[in-house]
């Protein structure tokens, strides 16, 4: 069937502002929206740049807004969109462009790193493995899905207004680390995130969750760290 | 732009990454890679990483080495085989202790499941030895390493693609790298450079690889003069989603899910009596073929159904939850209440770059090393696959190999110092961009790169013959000569997709040529090489490696290795 295109082009090279372009694309029901994508570049239009990569959901490189809703182009298909075979293509919002679909991600890996996202333990290892309650494991094992696409971000309101808000994504991977039994930095983990940069900035309005391509329940493991805040408070208040 | 490392690694994913960490507390390392590190086609390994823990009942390394080697066809070095299958406890606890958040044992313990081709006691019965987080394995031990290079302020260039080794009187000294962002070249001047830049299954129509997947560093080290080996080995997994290549993991059998033909009989019973749908992936593809060809496909098209519906939503939801959401999203099939249409898919080189077990690439049959230069992970053949690799021991191959690397590598870089870099690095890279860039050629790469996929799917995979090889190589041929008339319509400097498609459209036609050269010199069907015109194995005559040199005048010229063999003699493979 024939499909219509609209795509946002932007080259910094020439354009002075960001245009659109109309293709039309003779797809599939079953074609993935990446693959239409491809479609364009390799028959029509050599010039048009984007992100991708494995091409079925799990490395993170193509997540788009299509039809103003943000996805992964390799995880929607041409089927999934009922309305309409007009299809409007646009970069993740919030992210700088650097040429057509390609946005700057550099900010959103940077907030990545101030969460320290690795595991830290003053114990020295066992032999074998640590021990861990599966029930631990299963706990943060939602937050083990996500692939740093960058969509929930892109759609958090309260990130467009507070730019150093760490933002879904950076407080996930928080949560990962502070859930984790082996990880003993818990405390001072929690006192990072303590703050309206930090987990007091998610004000629960579900846009994160609503978009994320791996249905992770972002807003929920964002009131686990407020709750585990909250126990710590109360242990400490306890215990003084 | 020029930088200096003491050791420079393309590629992000888990055998780099590894390698990186080996090195980064006292070494200057650099990480490159063409997509960004995350991205990483480690990433999508789904099912487990092997090790004989002995977690969830009795399991010994020597049952692992002893099932790889036969996984292997007898092919694989039982040298590098032991080191692997010896090495994979301290692996998994090494990861642990990193961070990687395994599944757990109600006692707390490392959980673990039966995978392909993995048994107890020789060959009696399927084991428990794949250690997993769900299905999304790869996932975390990828982020896991990443995040503990970010850590130790491993140096990332991410976005920069691999165009040329630096080569002076037979010793590596760097690479030269191409930036997407800009368009500018970079030199990167280094003691030792390793290779680690993963499989090239976009040579064929339906795989399971990314598009990332064209296999430059090989080709690049081919035309380096580094020799590639056992590139005739392709793996085609036996349940990728019909028509895509999806993978749908193996843990999904190993979980207890099973294969189906159009009479809803679960064939697998009569090619593997002993462990039916947990035979290895050469096998498993061939019977599924054999049943299509046998007009047992169902709807008599050229699919079987992988059956989970017995296993529950519960498993199906949590710990095959990344594949459950795949057959969702792309075939609209419900695995809690429907069968899953799968075929085989290509989905991993067991060939590479000729390496030894410390990850120094060698350049001939006696194991001379080629110095500076090093290889692992799935770009290197070490080879611990021989002619099929087992499920779950691609991950542990990168991560024993990647450390091992590393370790030599902190060894090299003390014994050497900085070699003058030769005058004007930069320009054959440079050349090779100009020359496609202003190219008034009327061919566009597009239709090149699908007649090559086509035409190896065809002729060049599971099931090969003498005529439909000749057939295969002529076309890579063709396409090789269009491939010189080639022009680039995107002349900007940023993100310029045409142009890098274009360059590893190169580097596949090459490995094409060398996959074809190999399956047309091997007459016999060993592993995943299937010769219908020679279906038997031939130890003796075809018990040794293939090895291909790169000549510019002659094209590849072949040469031969010999096995190594040290406690399994070559015995009849059967399941």
């Amino acid at each position: 069937m024939k499909c219509t295109f609209i795509v946002y082009r932007f080259d910094p090279a020439v354009d002075k502002e960001p245009r659109y372009q109309e293709y039309m694309v003779e797809a599939e029901p079953t074609d993935k929206i990446l693959d239409c994508l491809n479609k364009i570049r390799w028959e029509q239009d050599p010039t048009l740049s984007y992100r991708y990569s494995c091409a079925h959901g799990i490395c993170g490189s193509d997540a788009l807004m299509i039809n103003g809703r943000i996805e992964l182009a390799c995880q929607k298909l041409v089927r999934d969109f009922k309305t309409a075979n007009n299809f409007v293509i646009e970069p993740l919002p919030l992210f700088k462009v650097i040429k057509d679909l390609v946005v700057d991600m550099n900010p959103f890996f940077e907030k990545h790193r101030t969460v320290r996202p690795y595991l830290i333990s003053d114990e020295d290892p066992p032999e074998k493995e640590w021990l861990q309650d599966p029930e631990n494991q299963k706990f943060f094992e939602p937050a083990l899905a996500c692939i740093m696409c960058g969509s929930c971000t892109a759609a958090c309101p309260i990130n467009r207004s507070n730019d150093k808000y760490l933002g879904p994504a950076a407080l996930l991977r928080g949560f990962r680390y502070v859930a984790d039994s082996r990880d003993t930095a818990t405390g001072s983990r929690l006192a990072q995130l303590d703050n309206e940069d930090g987990a007091w900035g998610c004000k629960s309005m579900w846009w994160c969750t609503d978009v994320c391509p791996k249905s992770i329940p972002l807003t929920k493991s964002i009131a686990q760290i407020k709750r585990l805040i909250k126990e710590e408070e109360k242990r400490k208040t306890a215990g003084s | 732009m020029k930088h200096q490392f003491d050791v420079i690694i393309v590629g992000a994913g888990l055998a780099g990454l590894r390698a990186a960490i080996e090195l980064g507390e006292d070494t200057s390392v650099a990480v490159l890679s063409k997509v960004f590190a995350t991205r990483s086609h480690s990433g999508a390994a789904q099912g487990g990483i092997g090790a004989a823990l002995g977690n969830e009942e009795e399991d010994n390394w020597e049952w692992h080495m002893f099932d790889t080697v036969k996984g292997s066809d007898y092919l694989g070095d039982q040298d590098a085989i032991e080191i692997l299958a010896r090495d994979a406890p301290r692996t998994i606890y090494e990861l642990e202790h990193l961070g990687v958040p395994f599944n757990r044992t109600p006692e707390g313990k490392i959980a673990q499941r039966a995978f392909g081709g993995h048994t107890r006691n020789f060959g009696e019965a399927p084991v428990k030895r794949a250690c997993f987080a769900a299905d999304r394995t790869g996932r975390v031990i990828l982020d896991t390493l990443w995040e503990k290079c970010l850590q130790g302020g491993i140096r990332f260039f991410d976005e920069f693609q691999l165009m040329s080794l630096i080569v002076s009187e037979g010793q590596c000294h760097g690479v030269i790298v191409y930036e997407l962002a800009s368009g500018k070249l970079h030199t990167l001047h280094s003691k030792a450079v390793l290779l680690a830049t993963g499989g090239y299954g976009k040579v064929y129509k339906t795989t399971s690889n990314a598009f990332a997947s064209t296999g430059d560093g090989l080709a690049i080290a081919f035309r380096a003069g580094a020799p590639l080996e056992d590139m005739e080995f392709v793996q085609f997994h036996p349940t990728g989603i019909y028509k895509l290549g999806i993978l749908i993991s193996e843990a999904a059998r190993g979980e207890g899910g099973v294969l189906r033909n159009n009479e809803g009989k679960r064939f697998m019973e009569l090619y593997a009596p002993v462990i039916k749908d947990l035979a290895p992936r050469d096998m498993v593809s061939r019977c599924i073929l054999e049943e299509v060809r046998a007009g047992r496909g169902i709807d008599g098209k050229d699919y079987v159904h992988l059956d989970l519906t017995h296993l529950g939503e519960e498993v199906l939801n949590t710990k095959l939850a990344e594949i459950t959401g795949f057959a969702r999203t792309y075939s609209g099939v419900e695995p809690i209440t429907e069968p899953i249409p799968v075929q085989p898919t290509c989905h991993y080189m067991m060939g590479g770059i000729a390496a030894d077990a410390d990850g120094k690439v060698i350049t001939d049959s006696e194991g001379t090393p080629f110095p500076g230069l090093y290889a692992a992970g799935e770009c290197a053949c070490v080879s611990v696959h021989g002619a099929n690799r087992l499920g779950c021991n691609s991950l542990l191959d990168t991560l024993v190999f990647g450390r091992r690397a590393g370790k030599e590598m902190r060894r090299y870089i003390h014994t050497v110092g900085f070699s003058p870099l030769p005058a004007n690095p930069e320009k054959e890279a440079a050349a090779k961009i100009a020359t496609l860039m202003e190219s008034n050629g009327n061919e566009t790469g597009g239709p090149i790169r699908e007649e090559l996929q086509e035409v190896m799917m065809d002729k060049v995979s599971v099931f090969r013959n003498r005529s439909g090889l000749t057939e295969a190589l002529e076309k890579v041929r063709e396409l090789k000569g269009r491939y010189q008339k080639i022009a680039i319509q995107d002349k900007g400097n940023c993100f310029n997709r045409d142009l890098l498609d274009a360059i590893e459209l190169d580097y596949m036609l090459d490995l094409a040529e060398v996959i074809t050269l190999g399956a047309l010199a091997r007459e016999e069907s060993r592993g995943a090489h299937s010769r219908e015109d020679f279906p038997d194995r031939d130890d003796q005559k075809w018990l040794v490696h293939t090895m291909f040199r790169y000549s510019k005048e002659e094209g590849p010229q072949v040469f031969f290795k010999p096995v190594t063999i040290t406690r399994f003699q070559p015995k009849e493979r059967k399941y």
